[in-house]
């Protein structure tokens, strides 16, 4: 049950088991499972290096694992690439936006609209992000690196809107930003959620992501070390010692 | 300066720049080839020369003309680009960098040896009624195939930019040339964009080569003056630029033809890769180079 209460029929959207993934000849995940139900919000915290980016780039299919599996709406998708993996409707925020400094605005929203599966929703989809942000109708003309950091994220927040996305992944979202933008893409995030969409927030900001999240796992070493509902976790010593200063 | 100074300096000075167009048109592949893929491609300037040994056959055993034949060349030029991508350095890109550098090599020299064999070392041209005609203005006279080439590669530039403005495939070409994990992460297949890419990069070398052909006589061994041309052009526009390549051509043709005024037809190549070399050591991006 989220902590606001509402009690929705509980309907596994997508379940990570046992996966190990290497990168660069080190394994950077052990044996990591966790599961994400429709329409939750589920935060992935820890230090840095502790596997949170390369477990969301195993769900996106950028690296694969070399063991476990990925199931996503009951299919297994480990073994997909990303292009594929976006066209069922998984789509990732990447840590910085990393959105395309040399194409306008409009253009960036419209690469997010790429996949076959959400070019006859473009139209819709765009409408709905310019809802969100506003800022972007107005920069629609502009170069992706002209905007300051804050535009930038919420250019790649909507350029994955744009993907017509089930399940989004957010890398970072916070990082660098000023406490007004966060607010401001929190806002948006539970603006996403309240669209059926649903999340899995890494954060390296702890108090905010207990805050705004369901559900959190928390990894070191590139192993779940906890997990469970964010009012469980906040009342937690070991968690209140590593991230509260308490 | 006395007048008959200028009028001699005009004949050099139209020439290069309409032979810049030219330049520019050999460099349009190999320059989006780097732009999208990283990757210099050695064997442009062969895969330009096989489009025009195409013309030649189809015009000595059909009668077809060169540029009418190119109906032909377009496709075929599509397909050897988007095959050579797709099947070799796509695959070769994940062993390395160099994989892909070591496998254009091989094409090059492939393709030398097959033209050698198939075509004859003789010196060849695409010889048309045309070829040949000129006209004049203001005093000076201009061959008529100059101006051709002049207005083809503005035009194929034009529909380059239109290209990658306007089409879900021509963004996503400049999307992964700008950040390849996040075009992957918006679920662009970059392995079919990049055949998409090396493909479209050969039909502008077919259509560079039928007009080299119609301007240079060649021979199994030009690719190589082609491929240094290219590159000349292209590092001096900055590499994977549109408007950076067009500039490039020119400097390299008004190089060429004004070196070739002042100093003789020896120094035309000599004068133009100096000038390279300065720019490089000036503005090490090239010209436009950000």
């Amino acid at each position: 049950m989220g902590r606001r209460g509402h009690k929705m029929p509980q309907e596994t959207l997508l379940k990570v088991s046992n996966i190990d993934v290497f990168y660069g000849g080190l394994q950077a995940l052990r044996d990591i499972s966790l599961t994400v139900e429709l329409g939750e919000i589920v935060a992935i915290i820890g230090a840095n290096g502790a596997g949170k980016s390369t477990l969301l780039n195993a769900i996106s299919g950028m690296v694969h694992p070399v063991k476990g599996s990925i199931e996503y709406d009951g299919k297994n998708i480990a073994t997909l690439e990303p292009f594929q993996i976006v066209a069922l409707g998984i789509c990732q925020v990447p840590e910085a936006g990393r959105v395309f400094p040399n194409m306008t605005v409009l253009d960036n929203l419209i690469i997010g609209s790429y996949n076959h599966n959400a070019r006859p929703k473009r139209e819709q989809n765009l409408k709905s992000v310019y809802q969100h942000f506003p800022i972007l109708e107005e920069r629609k003309k502009q170069l992706g690196k002209t905007l300051s950091g804050g535009e930038r994220q919420m250019l790649a927040i909507g350029r994955g809107l744009m993907s017509d996305p089930k399940l989004m992944l957010f890398d970072e979202m916070s990082l660098g930003l000023s406490p007004i933008v966060i607010n401001e893409l929190y806002r948006v995030l539970r603006g996403i959620r309240a669209r059926g969409i649903t999340v899995i927030l890494v954060e390296q900001n702890v108090r905010r992501s207990l805050k705004e999240a369901d559900r959190a796992y928390i990894l070191e070493a590139g192993q779940v070390a906890l997990s469970g509902n964010v009012e469980e976790l906040r009342e937690e010593e070991k968690v209140k010692k590593a991230y509260f200063g308490a | 300066m006395n007048l008959d100074v200028l009028t001699g300096l005009a004949t050099p000075i139209a020439m290069g720049i309409l032979l810049g167009g030219l330049y520019a048109l050999i460099a349009l592949g190999l320059s989006l080839v780097f732009g999208v893929m990283k990757l210099i491609n050695i064997a442009h300037g062969d895969l330009v020369l096989l489009s025009s040994y195409l013309a030649f056959t189809i015009m000595t055993s059909l009668g077809i003309d060169p540029i009418l034949s190119l109906v032909i060349g377009m496709p075929v030029l599509f397909v050897v680009g988007f095959a050579i991508q797709r099947y070799l350095l796509n695959r070769a890109f994940r062993i390395s960098m160099e994989a892909p550098l070591i496998i254009a090599f091989g094409i090059s020299i492939i393709l030398q040896n097959l033209y050698q064999i198939v075509w004859t070392p003789l010196s060849r041209g695409l010889t048309t009624s045309y070829a040949l005609e000129s006209f004049g203005v203001g005093g000076i006279r201009i061959p008529l195939v100059y101006l051709l080439d002049f207005i083809v590669a503005i035009v194929v530039m034009i529909f380059l930019r239109e290209f990658l403005r306007r089409t879900y495939l021509g963004k996503a070409i400049s999307a992964a040339s700008q950040d390849r994990g996040a075009s992957q992460l918006m679920g662009i297949n970059t392995n079919r964009v990049y055949a998409f890419a090396f493909a479209i990069a050969m039909v502008f070398a077919a259509i560079a080569g039928v007009f080299l052909g119609l301007t240079f006589p060649f021979t199994p061994q030009s690719g190589v003056s082609f491929l240094i041309i290219a590159f000349g052009v292209v590092v001096l526009g900055g590499l994977g630029s549109i408007v950076g390549t067009f500039i490039g051509g020119l400097v390299m043709g008004l190089a060429q033809t004004l070196g070739g005024y002042f100093l003789g037809a020896a120094a035309q190549m000599l004068v133009a890769y100096l000038i390279v070399l300065i720019v490089l050591g000036a503005r090490p991006r090239g010209l436009l180079g950000r």
